[in-house]
């Protein structure tokens, strides 16, 4: 037997390997350009939240029918992986099903759930590409999802269709030789969803029947190392970034805005109010608020990159749904386009961050962010915890503290409060004018 | 028989008391001409269940909310740290607002500028009360039998989990609730968050107080009760954009329950 195909598969290993590594390494860094934040308190319910947000799906299920077909993708995604184990074991010692003889009878039990699963995947796949294609569900049809978010979105599913039929192509020629007395092929017990297959194979003859079988399991196996590699240029990353990215999610209430303490010094001596001076220099003073990336803090970024697109945010926006400018999804992919840029810069040797661009500005319009109501509709709709407000915020900030380009309106609100205190421009004096009214009436 | 009264945190401190609870009552609430009646509504609650209260009066203002929305990071700690001092300066413990915006502030953001209190908003404080049995609620009147329909605000749902509270004051009310499509963690905001309550919006096919009035209209209420200034006034400009405003009111929680108190 030669040794030949053992060789080759360590090499596909090997070099799918080290791209991944590449690749990760890019994704890492790039996640990091934003600033450092530390967000490692409350473990256990960290934890609880990516065990029931991630892992548990908790909150795909607002929506029943997306969330069904998704599961059984995700189920067949988890389950069929641990085929894949084999297939390594399979590849690297040049056996062919390890683990037939070991397990037995269960053995067959377990390629007919992976059976089951391949096809529920199938299935799925073709009805999402039904919802994107055909029906046009409203969410897939924005502005921000032509070009290459749409094919990406196809070529996942029609990758996975692909592979799923590979599995079963596979199984199908597998038993029919096993069936003729191929000593290298084991005859298992029934296959239910594979022998539904075989007719279309056994009219071929045994060496083309093992040229299909050997193509269908070097086709599945190097398919998903390929689409691994694929997954790491996609929005399809979901399928791992959902877990850190809810064990990082924002466990205060969703209202509060993160406190600026280097404003608070500044305040305090406006209002002669004793507050310790720092006896060390400060440190370097970066802007207030966010016009790159770099300004936003890394879970922000680390958000982008987990962002798959969906579009429950934007879909359950008060803006976008009234014809604004603003999509949180947009905001979402706008982040991770960017540090993808200035990533691809870097490694380049380019200028990076110092590319004459940034998020705002050339991504994201002030007309966007000045459209968001803070209802946080996006960040509950999210099923992985993405928090596209946080990065609305924090642009505005940059605007009215950096460049003073507030809307007209808002300066004006702003003047009321500094000279009245309050946003609208009435005097002080006369805020307790409500209370005369009442205090004449007789208590029923 | 006595008149109504509104204590100040000042007169009582010169009488050496101490209030239970500090009615914040926020910019809306002392100089909105619609929505003062709710000031006063809620402040007629106070006075008829005899809680121990006072408010700031002339020294509150504003939380800074719509500053820091709008990115004024700076303006919006001056209001705040201004009213943290003026509310320790009081020792006050435990804050009552009828402004989610208010409530989520100084709940929320003022701790970490050194304002700790206990605050809940005035949808939760009505329920304590019916609760405990101190409302007496007469039935029947204006609303009986009713259809209401909950307006739920993104400062005091989304923002802080609070769902329930101002359902059970409803339906305490012998009314029959309705529920928008839209609602609890799914309610559509009203338009006026994020400080979009002092400009214009941003161009659009539709204003978002419109899409919210319509489907509030459409489950045949003809109450929309909200627990919110801003919302009440987003919603009554959308109930008179439709020409409802003979056959629906929008109203606050404090004055539905004030109603049926028969105060």
């Amino acid at each position: 037997m030669s040794i030949l195909p053992q060789l080759a598969f360590v090499l596909i290993l090997g070099v799918a390997g080290f791209i991944l590594a590449k690749r990760i390494q890019f994704l890492r860094r790039n996640i990091l350009l934003g600033k450092a934040e530390t967000r490692n308190d409350q473990p256990e319910n960290r934890w609880k939240a990516m065990l029931l947000v991630a892992l548990g799906q908790q909150k795909m299920f607002k929506r029943l029918v997306p969330a069904f077909l998704h599961a059984l993708i995700y189920v067949g995604f988890l389950v069929i992986n641990l085929e894949v184990l084999e297939f390594v074991l399979d590849g690297l010692l040049g056996t062919h099903r390890l683990f037939a003889p070991v397990l037995g009878g269960l053995y067959t039990v377990a390629i007919n759930v992976f059976e089951l699963l391949a096809v529920a995947v199938l299935v799925s796949c073709v009805a999402f590409l039904v919802r994107r294609n055909v029906m046009k569900v409203e969410r897939f049809t924005k502005p921000e999802l032509k070009g290459w978010a749409a094919l990406d979105a196809n070529l996942i599913l029609v990758i996975e269709i692909i592979l799923m039929f590979a599995i079963l192509t596979m199984n199908a020629t597998d038993q029919i030789l096993a069936d003729r007395g191929d000593a290298h092929y084991l005859v298992l017990g029934p296959l239910f969803f594979s022998s539904f297959l075989q007719p279309f194979f056994e009219g071929l003859s045994t060496p083309a029947l093992v040229a299909i079988e050997r193509f269908a399991w070097w086709f599945h196996i190097a398919g998903i190392l390929a689409f691994a590699v694929y997954v790491t240029y996609s929005k399809h990353l979901h399928i791992f970034l959902a877990f850190p990215n809810t064990w990082y999610s924002n466990l205060k209430p969703k209202g509060e805005m993160v406190n600026m303490p280097e404003v608070t010094q500044e305040v305090n001596m406006m209002l002669g109010i004793p507050t310790e001076v720092p006896t060390e220099a400060p440190a370097e003073i970066g802007r207030f608020g966010a016009k790159d990336i770099n300004d936003l803090s890394w879970v922000n970024v680390l958000n982008a990159y987990s962002c798959t697109e969906c579009g429950r945010c934007t879909s359950e926006c008060p803006a976008n749904l009234t014809g604004k400018k603003l999509s949180p999804r947009k905001i979402m992919m706008d982040v991770r386009d960017r540090a993808e840029e200035v990533g691809k810069s870097l490694n380049a040797g380019g200028p990076g961050l110092a590319d004459g661009k940034s998020l705002l500005g050339d991504y994201i319009s002030k007309e966007e962010i000045n459209a968001c109501t803070s209802c946080n509709a996006c960040v509950e709709a999210c099923p992985i915890n993405i928090d596209p407000l946080s990065i609305i915020l924090q642009m505005r900030r940059y605007v009215a503290m950096e460049e003073s380009g507030t809307p007209a309106q808002w300066n004006s609100m702003f003047q009321n409060m500094e000279t009245s205190f309050s946003p609208w421009k009435f005097s002080p004096s006369d805020r307790f004018n409500w209370s005369e009214k009442v205090k004449e009436e007789e208590m029923k | 028989m006595s008149t109504y009264q509104v204590p100040t945190m000042a007169e009582m401190a010169a009488n050496s008391q101490t209030p239970e609870v500090l009615f914040w009552v926020g910019c809306a609430g002392s100089f909105d001409e619609r929505y003062k009646a709710v000031t006063q509504a809620f402040v007629k609650i106070l006075n008829k269940v005899g809680v121990s209260f006072a408010v700031l009066g002339p020294e509150e203002a504003c939380t800074g909310d719509p500053a820091r929305r709008a990115g004024n990071e700076f303006l919006f700690q001056m209001q705040a740290v201004a009213n943290i001092q003026v509310m320790n300066a009081y020792e006050v413990k435990k804050v009552v607002t009828a402004c989610p915006h208010c409530f989520n502030t100084i709940k929320n953001e003022y701790p970490a500028l050194g304002g700790n209190y206990e605050v809940i908003h005035h949808s939760e404080f009505l329920q304590q009360l019916i609760n405990e049995g101190k409302v007496t609620l007469q039935g029947g009147g204006e609303f009986k039998g009713k259809k209401i329909t909950f307006h739920d605000s993104c400062y005091l749902g989304r923002a802080n989990g609070v769902y329930e509270a101002p359902r059970e004051v409803i339906k305490a009310l012998d009314v029959e609730l309705v529920e928008m499509k839209r609602c609890r963690t799914k309610g559509l905001c009203c338009g006026a968050g994020g400080a979009q309550m002092f400009k214009e919006p941003e161009p659009g096919k539709k204003d978002i107080n419109i899409e919210r009035t319509e489907e509030a209209l459409a489950t045949g209420a003809s109450t929309i009760a909200v627990g919110c200034p801003f919302c009440l006034t987003m919603m009554t400009d959308g109930v008179k954009n439709k020409n409802r405003e003979a056959d629906v009111q929008v109203v606050d929680l404090a004055e539905l329950l004030a109603k049926n108190m028969g105060i």
